[in-house]
């Protein structure tokens, strides 16, 4: 489904990302870590398209597509789906809205009609019980006035809404209590398939109870630098990321 | 569920979207100012002679005054010699029904989105509408009739209901109060008259439709609603205009009486050609807009969303004589490519325990200027008055500007007056947000935007909020690069 080659990526001129290489296949769930300043966010923002970053080399495929090529927009439609670290609020535009203007948006995409009211009122009563989350939400602005743990449930669920095919997670973690992180997690897992794929960004190995991932990577210094299953991140927990530090600082004076 | 979104995809990707000339026929009175000319106006439309003698007195008026340049907008000298004032669709009779309306006419109504049938059959919408200078059609007129309410041409009232016309016309706004409104009453040609007996609760929106469709003819409307004792109207008031290369003069004056426990609602959504994208062409709008809560718990409520204009001077006011009176002032404008507006409000606060609410929402993009200016005055005797205005400006993209120039004159010491104010652009992040989501960049900008002035559409009735998001969509196309 994505095949990252050798991409390395540049932001004012320093170089953050220095040759990843990295294959996604249908079904699988992928979980990156790495310390703070690692380049995990960048990948997550590479992907998605933001303006500010600097593609200097390698390529990356989704679904046989140059995906470097595509504008953010033309991306989501394809079907990648960021939940973001930091949701951002629209004040004046509700919920029902947005969710409206962005399903349709990617249905037009798909090549089919827009949703009608009803249909998509169904729709989404049916994807907000996935995440707990009360329909009075529908008619408050994007965003506005939700605490931490709203804002990332919201994710989850326009994540639901509009069904991509690779869905990247970036930190979506970071500062829920452990109720709201049960919550999130239970949504994604009820949203694994076999034809759809999963990049989980963290910083912490609590939220892998949860998700359990296919394959773990360590992101350093701008590179993958080990590969492995679910033990590796618990591995990370127990040692946190200083070994790794070793291991690289000894593997490049060699 | 409301049906905006399907409204926001319908937006095309098209030049000004109602620049079409209707080929009608055009009466058209020399190019020029002079007493001959407002002799010929008046008699065209079968004037009183009291009005003749009122449009002389305004104009020569008129002449003894200066064209004001205090606003913050720039534009070449109007040369007044160089307009029409009077220009009429050829018609022999005033139709008695739709039927005999012009085909043509008839045509420019539905580009315009407004078939007539339709809207006397679904939207309960009375409407009289305007081309140039004389009112072609009027609907509903049956219905409001046996409540009593007057709606009809102003130019018919000052036939049918002189006294009515003397007492009121001119009342709120005087003929000599500044260059514009002394112009517009020497030279005004149509425009609407309501009046809402004691008690009677008008029970539709009433509507008009204005529209400039000869080339160089200023347009001159006027507008005088009464609403009396505990009578309500809300009146909604709508603009296009055609394409046109040369500037166009506007100069409207609007008076809103309401009395005792009266309540009038008046909504704009102000569609004129802005000009292209070089700020050439485009309608230079003059207008001033007043009311005044006479009576004692009477309220004026105005709501506007300009989008259009080369130039917008335009600042609805309310007096608030009666004690526990209200005047509200909502306001989207919008300014793209090299539009100016100077925009805003007075509130007068005369009478005791009065209130008013400003919430003024601007928006600049391209290289336009969008300044709001609003007065808040409360005399010695506006005992408990209170004021509440708010001002926010939007700003897209790096080449336009936002100004705020709040006037406040307080002269009493119980009274309460607050004033926020905010400027922000338009977040990339929100943008981008939005795009990640599927959203296109413009549509992505129209939902912020339209997010922004929710504060205001909600004021507006249904079917004209919808029509005010589209304008702006329309409005902003080819704003972000």
């Amino acid at each position: 489904m994505l095949t990252i080659k050798n991409l390395r990526v540049a932001v004012e001129g320093n170089e953050i990302l220095k040759g990843i290489n990295l294959e996604i296949k249908a079904g699988e769930t992928h979980a990156i870590m790495g310390p703070n300043g690692s380049g995990k966010s960048t990948l997550a923002n590479v992907l998605a398209g933001k303006e500010g970053y600097e593609v200097l080399e390698g390529e990356v495929r989704f679904k046989g597509k140059n995906l470097l090529e595509m504008p953010p927009e033309e991306r989501a439609r394809e079907g990648i789906f960021l939940a973001f670290q930091y949701p951002v609020e629209i004040p004046g535009v509700s919920m029902a809205t947005f969710l409206r203007t962005a399903l349709n948006a990617v249905r037009e995409h798909r090549g089919e009609p827009p949703v009608d009211a009803r249909t998509f009122l169904n729709l989404l009563r049916e994807k907000m019980q996935l995440v707990e989350m009360d329909e009075k939400f529908l008619n408050r602005s994007v965003n506005e006035g939700f605490s931490g743990g709203e804002k990332k449930r919201n994710e989850i669920l326009q994540m639901a809404v509009l069904d991509p095919s690779l869905a990247i997670l970036d930190e979506t973690d970071s500062g829920l209590d452990i109720d709201a992180l049960r919550i999130v997690a239970n949504g994604v897992n009820q949203l694994r398939r076999k034809d759809n794929a999963f990049i989980v960004i963290t910083h912490y190995q609590r939220l892998l109870d949860y998700i359990v991932p296919d394959y773990v990577h360590v992101l350093f210094d701008g590179r993958i630098v080990e590969s492995g299953d679910k033990e590796l991140a618990l591995h990370l927990e127990e040692h946190g990321y200083d070994w790794l530090k070793k291991e690289q600082t000894s593997a490049q004076t060699l | 569920m409301t049906d905006e979104q399907e409204m926001i995809e319908k937006i095309t990707k098209s030049e000004y979207k109602y620049g079409f000339v209707t080929d009608i026929e055009t009466e058209i009175a020399p190019k020029g100012l002079n007493e001959d000319i407002i002799r010929l106006i008046s008699k065209k439309k079968n004037e009183p002679e009291f009005m003749l003698e009122w449009r002389l007195k305004a104009y020569r008026k008129w002449l003894k005054m200066k064209e004001p340049h205090w606003a913050f907008l720039k534009y070449p000298p109007i040369d007044y010699q160089d307009q029409y004032y009077y220009a009429a669709p050829k018609q022999k009779k005033r139709p008695k029904s739709l039927d005999e309306i012009d085909p043509k006419i008839k045509e420019t109504f539905d580009k315009l989105g407004i078939p007539l049938e339709e809207q006397e059959r679904l939207a309960g919408v009375a409407v009289d509408a305007v081309m140039d200078s004389v009112s072609i059609a009027t609907t509903f007129k049956g219905e409001l009739e046996k409540l009593g309410i007057i709606f009809c041409p102003i130019s018919e009232a000052i036939q049918k209901y002189p006294d009515l016309i003397k007492k009121y016309l001119g009342s709120v706004v005087p003929p000599g109060d500044n260059f514009f409104a002394a112009l517009n009453s020497a030279v005004f040609s149509d425009g609407s008259f309501v009046y809402v007996p004691k008690g009677v609760r008008c029970p539709m929106e009433l509507s008009t439709y204005f529209r400039i469709n000869a080339a160089n003819t200023g347009q001159f409307e006027r507008t005088l609603i009464i609403a009396d004792e505990g009578a309500y109207v809300s009146y909604l008031e709508g603009c296009t205009a055609p394409m046109r290369d040369e500037h166009q003069l506007h100069a409207a004056v609007v008076e809103l009486i309401a009395h005792k426990d009266a309540e009038i609602k008046y909504s704009t959504v102000q569609n004129w050609y802005p000009g292209d994208e070089e700020g050439k062409g485009g309608i230079y709008n003059f207008v001033t807009k007043r009311g005044i809560c006479l009576g004692d718990n009477s309220k004026i409520s105005w709501t506007q969303v300009e989008t259009g204009s080369a130039i917008t001077w335009k600042y609805p006011s309310v007096i608030l004589k009666g004690d526990n009176s209200e005047g509200e002032f909502y306001s989207v404008a919008l300014t793209n490519n090299y539009q100016q507006a100077d925009t805003g409000t007075k509130m007068i606060h005369v009478g005791k325990n009065t209130r008013s609410r400003i919430v003024s929402k601007g928006i600049s993009a391209g290289r336009s200027n969008n300044s709001y200016r609003g007065l808040v005055k409360v005399l010695p005797g506006a005992d408990n008055a209170r004021n509440f205005s708010q001002c926010d400006s939007l700003l897209i993209g790096d080449q336009c500007g936002a100004h705020t120039f709040p006037y406040l004159e307080v002269k009493n010491p119980t009274a309460q007056v607050e004033h926020e104010a905010t400027t922000s652009k338009i977040g990339e992040d929100q943008i981008f947000y939005l795009n990640q989501r599927g959203i296109s960049t413009e549509d992505a900008v129209a939902l912020v935007v339209n997010g922004y002035c929710k504060e205001v559409f909600q004021e507006l009735p249904m079917e004209f909020a919808v029509e005010a998001q589209k304008l702006l969509e329309i409005s902003l196309e080819g704003s972000v690069g």
